[in-house]
């Protein structure tokens, strides 16, 4: 158990040796490792931190975005409900206008057809009944029809009276009278129609004379502003009246029986 | 029987000698060395790194912070010399687990050795913090009368170092050799069992005292400058 100096002063360069190699390949590189990591882990956190106050900050922005999103969302939906609301009573009350007027027009159509039958039924009337009473006035009395409606149209002046007479002979008085008829008087009916005018004026006037079909198997003496006439077209027009206003009274009966 | 690997000679010519001493410090340094080569040669700085790497972290950063427990602020400085007196002398200890294996730690040469290495070391990092004057000047505080007794101390606890690591281990391997003798069976095991444990203590104690003595040289010049930092506050 002694010192062997030798061995002694070779394990101090030993150890000295060992000191450096260690310090060369253990510490060094260690302790450079765990600094590094260190560093790298906390600028990883720092990384972290940072991507996080991003996120939120993101999500903030998201959230505010949502928010404006939503209110404009909803400010549309209700303007565009407003607008198809109006748009919706507009296309209605163009719709019903529309409905209105076809309706509208339908029904006039519908009284034009209805009165083109009626006239062109009137005028197949007139015209039967026209015929009609010719035959019949042939046949039973001898008598033609032009010559009865002569003497009807002079019964009708000379049944004038009052009020009519004077209105008559106010009318007549002056301007020009126009004698028409349905067919051509002879000179003798045409003699005697004058001679009764001239008797309920008093006075002799010039007759223009026209013949007119339109009047159907009548006559008609007229001034500017006056009238006097008989015809088949008359009698049917007053047997029409005579018959709707039976037909409405019958109406009337039932609707409110 | 020998009680020290000294005595087994392996070449003498005059007065160089290689012994089982220096043969098996070698083997600890080739051992250190080549393990620390093969472990840092693939160190990674990622989060994840490998368990050698994670064990050799542990324990450099375990004397680290057993370093600046004692006192020292920046323990880099000094981990190279305290490391490797903590290093050598566990695995020199630790070792005695292989048959016929003599640790070098139990030779007075070794540990000797060693405590002239702090002998050394503590003027040393002393001189290189504070300075050679200001070093110096440590031997005469608190007055020059110190003088003496700080040198005998200096001396003595170096001389203690020496017999104290070489006394444990030197003694741990006498009664396992003993008792083999007496009682082969299972006692040499538990005695065994037990070196591990004093030599692991040892190694502990030696380089925690090597700490305390560098601490101490290096912290006179942190006194001075708490010093002078008063003296400037009061004015």
């Amino acid at each position: 158990m002694e010192i062997n100096w030798f061995t002694l002063v070779a394990q101090i360069f030993n150890f000295f040796l060992l000191v450096w190699l260690l310090k060369r390949f253990l510490y060094k590189p260690i302790l450079d490792a765990i600094d590094k990591r260190e560093r790298k882990i906390l600028d990883q956190l720092n990384d972290a931190e940072a991507s996080k106050a991003e996120a939120l900050k993101q999500q903030e922005e998201y959230k505010k975005k949502n928010t404006a999103f939503d209110i404009e969302k909803k400010e549309l939906m209700n303007t565009a409900i407003s607008e198809s609301k109006e748009m919706q009573t507009k296309l209605l009350e163009k719709a019903r206008a529309e409905a209105e007027a076809l309706k509208d027009h339908l029904e006039k159509t519908e009284k034009e057809k209805q009165n083109n039958r009626e006239a062109t039924l009137s005028h197949r009337i007139k015209q039967e009944v026209f015929a009609i009473s010719k035959k019949t006035l042939a046949d039973l009395a001898s008598v033609s029809f032009e010559e009865q409606a002569t003497a009807v149209f002079i019964k009708r002046l000379k049944s004038l009276k009052g009020e009519d007479l004077n209105q008559f002979i106010s009318a007549f008085k002056s301007g020009k009278i126009t004698l028409r008829s349905a067919f051509k008087l002879s000179d003798l009916q045409l003699k005697q129609i004058e001679k009764e005018v001239n008797e309920l004026l008093e006075k002799k006037l010039d007759f223009s004379v026209e013949v007119s079909p339109d009047l159907i198997g009548g006559i008609e003496i007229s001034t500017t502003d006056y009238k006097l006439a008989w015809s088949i077209s008359g009698y049917l027009k007053d047997l029409e009246e005579r018959a709707f206003e039976k037909e409405n009274v019958k109406k009337t009966g039932v609707t409110s029986s | 029987m020998k009680l020290s690997p000294d005595e087994t000679i392996f070449w003498e010519y005059g007065f160089l000698t290689i012994n089982l001493t220096l043969v098996t410090t070698w083997g600890i340094m080739l051992l250190l060395v080549i393990t620390s080569i093969l472990i840092t040669r693939r160190l990674k700085t990622d989060i994840q790194i490998s368990r050698w790497q994670c064990m050799l972290e542990i324990i450099v950063t375990g004397i680290n912070s057993q370093i600046k427990e004692v006192g020292i602020a920046k323990p880099e400085k000094y981990i190279g010399f305290i490391g490797t007196l903590f290093l050598f002398i566990l695995v020199s200890n630790l070792l005695i687990i292989i048959p016929w294996y003599s640790p070098p730690t139990g030779s007075l040469s070794t540990t000797g050795a060693l405590a002239i290495s702090v002998l050394l070391a503590v003027p040393f990092f002393g001189i290189s913090e504070s300075g050679v004057k200001a070093y110096l000047k440590t031997y005469l505080s608190p007055s020059f009368i110190m003088l003496p007794f700080n040198i005998i101390g200096e001396l003595s606890r170096t001389i203690a170092l020496t017999i104290r690591l070489f006394g444990n281990i030197m003694s741990g391997g006498l009664i396992v050799a003993v008792l083999l003798s007496v009682a082969p069976f299972i006692f040499p095991v538990i005695m065994t069992v037990l070196g591990l444990l004093t030599g692991t203590v040892q190694a502990y104690i030696f380089s925690i005292l090597a700490t305390v003595y560098i601490a101490a040289a290096v912290s006179e010049k942190r006194k001075k400058t708490t010093t002078k930092l008063k003296e400037v506050k009061n004015g």
